[in-house]
C-alpha cells in the first residue's frame, strides 16, 4: 500500500468517517422553510381570531376581559400552539427522515441521540417555565422566552449537526432580546425569529447541502 | 508495533482499523452496533480488527448491560490517539511531498 493514491484514499475515509460520526448531517433544509411557513400562518390566524385583527401587544388587552372570555381565549390560544408545534417539529422529523434515507445515512445513531438530548433539555425547561407564565398570565415573558430557550437550545445542538444552526441559534437569542425590551412588538418578533428566519436559513442551508 | 520513520503505523494499513480510531478520535465512546453501522462491516471483521487494537493498547472497551442486553463500548486510549494522530500528520505529508 505505497501507493499515493492509498493514501489519499485513506485521508478521504478518515474525513468521511469522523464528520458522519459525530454530526448529524441529514437535517433538512425544506423542514425549515415549512416548518417557517406554519409559524406565519400560525400568527396569522392568531391575530385574526384571538387579537380583532391587532398586531400590537397591548398591556391592557386582557384586563377588561371576564375571567371566563380570559380562559376560552387561552385555551384556544394553547390548541392553536400545540397544532402549530406538532405540525412543524412532525414536518421537520418527517422531511429529515427522508433525507437521512436519500443519502444513505443511518438517522438512530450516537449522535443523533445527543442531538435530541442537547435539544431537548432547553427546550423542556423553556416550556414548562412559559407554561408557568401562561399560567399567571404574564404575557409579555411568554414570547422573548420561546425566542430565547429556542435559540439557546439550537446553539446548544450546532456541536452535533451543520454549523449554521448554531448561529440561527444566536440570531434567535438576539431576537427573543429584542422583544424582551419592545414587549408591544412581541408578535411581530416571534413571527421573524420562527416565521423569517427559519425561512431564510433553511434555504441558505438547501442550497449549501441539498442541491 | 511497527512504526516506520516517515510515523505510518503497520497498523493502519487496514482501512477498518483507519476507520475504527478514526471514529473513537471524534467520540468519545462508541458502542459495537453502532461501529459496525457506521463503517458497514460484519460482526467478525470488527470484533477482529478490535481486538488487534485493543491487544496493541490503542483501544479499551468496557462492557455495558442496556436492558439486559451486553453492549460494548470503546474508546482510544492516550497511546491510541497519539499514534494516530502522529499517522494522520505521516498521511497528509506524503501526499504534500509528492
Amino acid at each position: 500500500m505505497d501507493n499515493h493514491s492509498d493514501y489519499l484514499e485513506d485521508i478521504r475515509v478518515i474525513k468521511k468517517v469522523m464528520e458522519e460520526s459525530s454530526r448529524f448531517l441529514s437535517l433538512s433544509g425544506l423542514a425549515g422553510v415549512f416548518a417557517g411557513i406554519i409559524a406565519l400562518a400560525g400568527a396569522a390566524l392568531a391575530v385574526i381570531f384571538f387579537m380583532n385583527g391587532k398586531i400590537l401587544l397591548r398591556n391592557d388587552f386582557f384586563l377588561d376581559m371576564s375571567p371566563e372570555e380570559l380562559l376560552t381565549l387561552k385555551i384556544n390560544i394553547l390548541i392553536l400552539a400545540v397544532v402549530i408545534l406538532v405540525l412543524a417539529v412532525g414536518l421537520s422529523f418527517w422531511l429529515s427522515y427522508r433525507n437521512a434515507v436519500k443519502k444513505g445515512i443511518k438517522i438512530w445513531t450516537p449522535v443523533s441521540k445527543r442531538l435530541l438530548v442537547s435539544l431537548l433539555v432547553p427546550l423542556a425547561t423553556g416550556g414548562f417555565l412559559i407554561l408557568i407564565f401562561f399560567m399567571q398570565n404574564n404575557w409579555q415573558l411568554i414570547i422573548p422566552s420561546m425566542l430565547i430557550f429556542y435559540g439557546l437550545a439550537l446553539v446548544g445542538a450546532g456541536k452535533f449537526t451543520y454549523n449554521d444552526i448554531f448561529y440561527l441559534g444566536l440570531a434567535e437569542i438576539t431576537t427573543g432580546m429584542i422583544a424582551a425590551l419592545i414587549p408591544a412588538y412581541g408578535i411581530i418578533l416571534w413571527c421573524a425569529g420562527f416565521g423569517l428566519l427559519h425561512i431564510l436559513y433553511g434555504l441558505i442551508m438547501y442550497r449549501k447541502y441539498e442541491r | 508495533m511497527k512504526i516506520d520513520i516517515s510515523g505510518l503505523s503497520r497498523l493502519f494499513e487496514n482501512r477498518i482499523r483507519l476507520g475504527i480510531m478514526s471514529i473513537l478520535l471524534v467520540n468519545d465512546s462508541y458502542d459495537f452496533n453502532s461501529l459496525k453501522a457506521a463503517l458497514g462491516v460484519t460482526d467478525g471483521n470488527l470484533a477482529s480488527h478490535l481486538k488487534a487494537l485493543e491487544e496493541n493498547g490503542l483501544v479499551r472497551s468496557e462492557k455495558k448491560f442496556i436492558a439486559r442486553k451486553p453492549n460494548t463500548s470503546y474508546s482510544a486510549t492516550e497511546k491510541g490517539e497519539k499514534i494516530f494522530r502522529t499517522h494522520l500528520k505521516a498521511l497528509e505529508t506524503i501526499i504534500r511531498n509528492k
